[in-house]
């Protein structure tokens, strides 16, 4: 009798590598040679790097290759949309006044975006129109900050780049209004989505961009998001992002940002649902006189896993940079923050503050808090502090001995808890907002 | 019928299992101000935070009425409702809770609880001007966050403001005056006596007998090692001072 034959298991990297090899130069052929040229390369680093391993260091907290075992499927053809600028009420922002842009399924939808009027010279479009109207300038930037050496997930995304966004603002231009990106799925099918996002902030200029992640399914999807930014000098970038595409969607959210000297730049992350959700964020200021801050916010539930993971890679001296992550998490979710920072030996003079405050509401749920600080200057001023632990009793006792009821008073002390990152949003209009979802959240 | 009826009450720290009070008997009637003096570790917080409903202690014995009813049936929040208040020894620090937000939730929380409509935003801000007024608070301390960077004084005040808000029929004063300078004591216990009325009763938990000329009360009583060992009417309260309270031990022993 002949032994059964053993079952061909696959690594999820080959569905990758094939996929590429059948749609390259059809497909993914790039509307130009750097780009195409770009995607071979990336494709090799990618073969080379494959996905992390269950006990990488980077990822010792978050299985990733665990959720890559599904089989989902990468739609590398545009699926004509039938949704209606009604359906997207649900994402809006109520009171913001935004040029509006929507990705359905990592592509542009032109015809559910409102971009509205833009001061001289500005671009907001999407990433494959861009890549032909504005060539130059997708040339010269795309590619340039998210780098793949270490990182096979941008890699990936670099590899079978699409579509996704475009945003350039002149030299000295404001953008009085900020950008709204709603980013949602909408699929029949479980889908691999790698929407590729580039924000070229010219010197002196400034932009606030939110973005709204979203779904319209409960099939499970997974995005693999890549966000270049390059903020000129003086310039003032702000990124907001609202993490609410439910609890069959996983994502890995890179976002590279590359400051010139005397710039500002600042990202709000806030965590509404997700399945498991890993957020990179990589910060380099390679110019004196920059301004970084790095704020998050998540809420965990049932079995939601999310990751923050931040490096500020500190070249140049005299720079600031702050960092607050704070999650409550509760059922059994795990909350991850490791966050590093690297100060490089000719970076003098620099502020580096870094904090991760957790609540943990229940038993099942978990915290793990892996602040990582590699100094090589001996001029800086450094700090750093993790800290996590229950709902304080008592100010529960506070609450109630006037009259509050239970449900209230926690609510009360959540929002609290939650209150210094969400003052950190300048907008008040977002700020209002998510205090909403959270009031909402926490009373129900 | 009285407000408030303590008969054999005997309590213990949850935790450590340690006896706290050991049979305290005490009647208080609408319109009455009763003191509690006592050496520390007598048991007098520890009544005060039975009362309020703290649940770092465990009722062993005895009963409880308020208005009747078995108040160690209720939650620490019900009991705040039916116009039960805690004026804290240590109040707490709330980062991020507002004092204008905290004060509308516990204002509309009691008037919901009696069948009353919330507060109009206009009518709310009218009632805690005037109400700040009587403790000599500053407008601008509303949009503070609750007791953060408060200091000693203002803590105090803060309590007796919450008080003023809340309107209660029996209001628990844990020692109130612990920490104060003489100006502050007064504005406070001004505060408390601006609040004296026939349907509303004080028990004011106090080591020392200062608090009580500022706060003139109708019974005295002294606590020791977790039982009322005497009453009397104010004149007790300056014989305690004078004396200390090792001659009530003394008579206690005695006797």
């Amino acid at each position: 009798m002949q032994a059964p034959p053993a079952p061909i298991v696959a690594r999820p990297e080959d569905r990758f590598l094939t996929a590429f090899e059948l749609n390259e130069g059809h497909t993914l052929n790039g509307s130009n040679a750097r780009l195409h040229g770009l995607r071979k390369q990336a494709i090799a680093r990618f073969r080379e790097l494959g996905f992390p391993p269950p006990r990488t260091e980077a990822w010792k907290y978050t299985n990733i290759t665990r959720v890559l075992q599904h089989e989902y499927r990468l739609n590398l053809l545009p699926v004509e949309t039938r949704l209606t600028p009604d359906d997207l009420a649900p994402y809006r922002i109520p009171g913001l006044d935004a040029h509006t842009v929507v990705l359905v399924n990592g592509r542009f939808a032109a015809g559910l975006s409102d971009i509205g009027h833009l001061p001289d010279g500005a671009v907001v479009t999407g990433f494959a129109r861009a890549s032909e109207t504005h060539e130059d300038l997708v040339n010269r930037h795309f590619g340039a900050y998210a780098g793949d050496e270490q990182d096979p997930f941008t890699a990936l995304n670099t590899a079978f780049t699409l579509d996704g966004l475009f945003v350039y603002v002149p030299k000295g231009t404001r953008l009085r209004r900020p950008i709204h990106l709603i980013n949602l799925i909408q699929a029949e099918e479980d889908l691999f989505l790698q929407p590729r996002l580039l924000v070229v902030a010219e010197p002196g200029s400034q932009v606030q961009l939110i973005q709204t992640d979203a779904s319209r399914t409960a099939v499970p999807t997974f995005t693999n998001g890549v966000t270049e930014v390059f903020v000129g000098t003086g310039a003032h970038v702000r990124h907001y992002l609202v993490q609410d595409a439910g609890e069959a969607a996983s994502a890995v959210n890179t976002l590279s940002v590359y400051q010139e000297g005397g710039s500002t730049f600042t990202a709000a992350t806030t965590t509404l649902s997700g399945a498991t959700v890993r957020n990179n964020v990589y910060v380099l200021p390679n110019g004196e006189h920059c301004e970084s801050n790095l704020y998050g916010l998540f809420l965990g539930k049932n079995r939601m896993h999310v990751d923050n993971h931040t490096m500020m890679d500190h070249a140049r001296p005299h720079c600031v940079s702050n960092e607050l992550y704070k999650g409550i998490l509760d059922d059994a979710s795990t909350g991850v923050f490791n966050g590093k920072v690297l100060v490089r030996q000719d970076a003098q003079q620099i502020n580096a503050y870094q904090s991760n405050k957790s609540i943990v509401l229940s038993d099942a749920a978990q915290m793990y808090s892996k602040p990582e600080l590699e100094i090589y200057a001996d001029d800086v001023r450094c700090s750093h502090g993790a800290t996590s632990g229950q709902l304080d009793e008592e100010a529960m006792f506070y609450l109630r001995a006037r009259g509050i009821p239970p449900k209230e008073a926690r609510a009360m002390l959540l929002i609290a808890f939650a209150r210094d990152v969400l003052d950190t949003i300048e907008l008040d209009v977002l700020r209002t907002y998510l205090d909403e979802r959270l009031d909402a959240r926490f009373h129900s | 019928m009285a407000l408030l009826d303590i008969k054999n009450l005997h309590a213990r720290v949850e935790e450590t299992g340690m006896n706290i009070l050991k049979g305290v008997n005490l009647t208080i009637n609408p319109g009455e101000v009763h003191a509690i003096m006592g050496p520390n570790g007598s048991g007098k917080s520890t009544l005060a935070s039975v009362l309020a409903g703290r649940e770092d202690y465990e009722v062993t014995e005895g009963e409880v009425l308020y208005k009747g009813q078995d108040l160690l049936e209720m939650e620490p929040d019900e009991r705040a409702r039916e116009g039960v208040f805690l004026a804290f020894q240590y109040p707490v620090a709330l980062p991020g809770v507002s004092m204008s937000n905290f004060l509308k939730q516990a204002v509309n929380s009691m008037r919901e609880h009696r069948g009353l409509d919330e507060l109009s935003a206009g009518d709310f801000l009218k009632l805690m001007r005037e109400k700040a007024q009587l403790v000599h608070l500053d407008p601008s301390f509303l949009r503070r966050a609750v007791n953060e960077g408060f200091s000693g004084g203002e803590k105090k005040r803060n309590e007796i403001f919450q008080m003023a808000m809340l309107d209660p029929t029996l209001a628990i004063l844990d020692e109130t005056d612990s920490g104060l300078d003489i100006d502050a004591l007064r504005i406070v216990a001004d505060g408390v006596n601006k609040m004296r009325a026939p349907d509303r009763a004080f028990l004011v938990i106090t080591h020392y007998q200062r608090l009580l000329d500022y706060i003139v009360p109708d019974i005295v009583h002294v606590m020791v090692d977790g039982r009322i060992v005497k009453s009397g009417d104010k004149t007790l309260a300056l014989e305690l001072e004078e004396k200390g309270y090792d001659w009530i031990r003394e008579e206690t022993v005695a006797a």
